[in-house]
């Protein structure tokens, strides 16, 4: 950044972005200075930006938590919206299950060396083989609870006392009801039935002895605010978002890519398919899609017109009851 | 594309979850999954038919309660507008729900069922959105079927409405006949209604003009947080990072900084996008002075010709949040006012309003849960402000608990304490 920028005019340029700012390589549009009208984006921006800084300037010890997924290269951009020139003022963690799409590790430490951001990784292997937690077993065994645990560690061991999450309200029914402070006792148990009023945009980030707050910035975006932000921004992520061939088998109605984690069981048999991630996750429990959407706009495209929430479409923990990640958020989940 | 936020009052038998229901399905925003999601736990429930209700009650001591216990916010777009709306039930603790969800919204949607005209519930909504200054209201008269659709009934709510907004301060009021069920004036216009010459009600959201709702005449800028980079390339690089509660601001315009009172000038207004021109509410954004001044979180930048009132001593009209505990002369609480935090005494509570005739209670010795009153506060340290009225960012705070932590209060500032 700084040196030369100039305000560029963009006469078709669409509905949410207004004028255009060319700085170095990269077209940036702004809201039009003429209107004083923020589009929805850029309020969504402005809001999550206001959130990082509030925390950052109230808590001792905050971390972002990063897996690599859409929604956290998002949160990471917005960080360093809210305190550039300066770097991140606060780590960055992964909690890593070890079950990793190779993709996204390669992107994740090459975008975090650009953001100048220190990696803390929490590993469930680490904690499987510590004893800490014990691995499922079975051709269905996922990581996916094992990471509470690890993160609840992780969390106890560097003393975070605030981590951002990248969730979103418009997920999961349980979180549509959680706030955008959303506190944890000192089991790290989120109870929803005693969440503080959250009103304008005052956040109440007073804590007990060994309670911890998860923050949520980006509460009030939607999957499409995501892709229409990615798009406007520029912003790269991992190529298994767009469409690839892939060897993959299907289960409980999921294409599950096949690998060094996860293979097909009997009455299941591999095929190449086009196949896109609408989320990523942990490769044994997150399904691809068939998708032939290449390019950003094809995915947006795609997005728009689908009728299955992408947790639906996509993962496998959230299958397990009605109450799934209610019931996984209060044991201390993400 | 804007943005609208609203916030949705009214209780399940109002039809209010089946207008949200509707308003998500018609806009294709409904998911396949959840619809069957919906559709399961309507038949293990033994419902008759599939409960839009559950889509909105989402934890599970609300579906096995048939309760919805908390606001829950909801998004859908059209290609004009993005829409978040704050759910606020009806039941329990409607106060405490409707303030918290009414607090950020642009328009309020009351529901009426035509049938039973304005009840006490109806007011009390009215009421709030008017406290809170939601700058428009829509009341939506539902179940317009089951009066075979009149007009002389739609017409008797109205009038029987209107008298009492007389006595509240409500800018801009809309009414429409829907039935949420049928679908009859949400998204479409109804061939029922041939009578009814307005929008239907999506059309009204997305059409009903916001943009003049902010405060674009008073530059505020709460500091939020102070940048400094330390590093070799922004060695000498300060900058104040905040959002603009008010007002336009320019670099080379004049600031004065609250509580010092030194004047400074804009140098810059830096973002990670570059230079900003101009900046307004709601932009998140970092300014740097021409001088080198001491300033900090809590501090406030102003125009020296149009300084928020600083002081100590104020008026404010507060709900109480707090089942454990009241609100009383002599509590000692926390008080969150833009990015000031300080300690509170309350002085002196001048009265409670009876929320149903809007009557004063003068004799009231505390404020429970739910209760509202007017209360007057003094602060260990200068809070800079503006009326309420005038300015929601400004001009509201929450008070919090020292000892749990917990936010128990709302506030909305009537002006300095005389």
């Amino acid at each position: 950044m700084g040196g030369a920028k100039f305000l560029v005019i963009a006469p078709n340029c669409r509905n949410e972005w207004a004028p255009t700012v060319t700085c170095g390589r990269r077209t940036r549009r702004l809201a039009s200075p003429l209107a004083y009208d923020l589009s929805h984006l850029r309020q969504l921006e402005a809001e999550s930006i206001h959130i990082f800084r509030e925390v950052a300037a109230e808590f001792e010890k905050p971390c972002l938590l990063f897996s690599g997924g859409k929604d956290s290269i998002v949160m990471l951009r917005l960080a360093e919206k809210a305190f550039w020139p300066a770097r991140l003022p606060f780590p960055v963690m992964h909690v890593d299950t070890g079950h990793n799409f190779p993709e996204v590790l390669e992107f994740r430490d090459r975008r975090l060396a650009e953001a100048g951001a220190r990696l803390v990784v929490a590993s469930v292997q680490q904690a499987i083989d510590d004893g800490r937690v014990v691995e499922e077993a079975g051709p269905r065994a996922s990581r996916n609870r094992l990471q509470t645990r690890t993160l609840l560690d992780g969390i106890s061991e560097h003393r975070f006392d605030a981590l951002f999450g990248g969730a979103r309200r418009d997920e999961e029914k349980a979180r549509a009801k959680e706030r955008v402070f959303s506190f944890r006792d000192e089991f790290g148990q989120w109870d929803p039935k005693n969440q503080r009023p959250e009103l304008w945009n005052l956040y109440n980030g007073r804590l007990n002895q060994d309670e911890h707050i998860r923050v949520f910035p980006i509460s009030n975006w939607t999957e499409l605010d995501i892709w229409h932000y990615i798009k406007a921004e520029q912003i790269e992520i991992p190529s298994v978002y767009y469409a690839h061939k892939r060897e993959v088998f299907e289960r409980d109605g999921m294409l599950l890519s096949t690998g060094p984690y996860i293979s097909p069981i009997e009455g299941e048999t591999l095929f190449v398919e086009s196949v896109r991630y609408r989320t990523v996750g942990d490769m044994s429990c997150t399904g691809a899609i068939e998708s032939s959407a290449e390019t950003i706009d094809a995915v947006i495209a795609e997005v728009s017109a689908t009728r299955i929430t992408e947790r639906g479409a996509t993962r496998a923990d959230d299958r397990v009851s009605e109450a799934a990640m209610e019931d996984r958020k209060k044991e201390g989940y993400f | 594309m804007e943005m609208l936020r609203f916030a949705t009052a009214g209780s399940v038998d109002d039809g209010k979850s089946t207008l949200i229901g509707r308003l998500l399905y018609d806009t294709k925003t409904i998911f396949q999954d959840q619809l069957d999601a919906v559709e399961r736990a309507s038949v293990q429930m033994g419902s008759d038919y599939t409960n839009l209700a559950l889509l909105t009650d989402g934890l599970r001591a609300e579906r096995e309660q048939g309760i919805t216990i908390d606001v829950a916010y909801r998004y859908f777009s059209t290609p004009k507008r993005k829409f978040i709306i704050a759910d606020t039930p009806g039941h329990t603790q409607y106060t405490r729900n409707m303030v918290t969800g009414a607090s950020t919204a642009d328009l309020a949607i009351v529901l009426i069922d035509a049938r039973k005209g304005v009840l006490e519930q109806s007011r009390r909504h009215a009421f709030l959105a008017s406290l809170l200054r939601i700058p428009h209201l829509v009341l939506a008269v539902n179940k317009m079927d089951l009066v075979d659709y009149d007009e002389g009934r739609f017409e008797e709510v109205k009038e029987e409405f209107r008298d009492f907004a007389m006595k509240l301060d409500i800018a801009d009021l809309t009414f429409i006949p829907v039935s949420a069920l049928h679908g009859d004036n949400v998204v479409t216009r109804s061939d029922s209604t041939p009578w009814y010459d307005g929008p239907p009600l999506l059309h009204h959201l997305e059409e009903v003009h916001i943009a003049s709702d902010r405060n674009l005449i008073d530059p505020r800028f709460p500091v939020q947080y102070v940048i400094r980079p330390q590093s070799d390339e922004h060695h000498d690089y300060r900058g104040y990072a905040g959002t603009i509660a008010g007002g336009v601001m320019r670099p080379g315009d004049n600031v004065v900084v609250l509580p010092s009172g030194f004047s400074s000038t804009i140098e810059s207004i830096d973002s990670f996008d570059g230079p900003v021109e101009e900046a307004f509410a709601p932009m998140a954004v970092t300014v740097r002075l021409s001088d080198e001044i001491d300033i900090s979180r809590g501090d406030m930048l102003c125009r020296p010709n149009n300084q928020a009132t600083s002081s100590q001593d104020i008026d404010a009209m507060i709900c109480w949040m707090s089942e454990k505990s009241v609100l009383a002369a002599g509590n000692r609480l926390m008080i969150k006012h833009t990015t000031r935090s300080a300690k509170v005494i309350v002085k002196h509570l001048a009265y409670q309003l009876d929320i149903n005739s809007l009557s004063r209670i003068e004799d009231a010795t505390e404020l429970k849960l739910n209760e509202i009153g007017r209360v007057t506060l003094r602060s260990q340290i200068p809070l800079f402000f503006d009326e309420y009225r005038r300015n929601r960012v400004t001009g509201s705070f929450v008070l919090i608990d020292e000892a749990s932590g917990h936010t128990v209060g709302a506030g909305m500032i009537l002006g300095e304490a005389g």
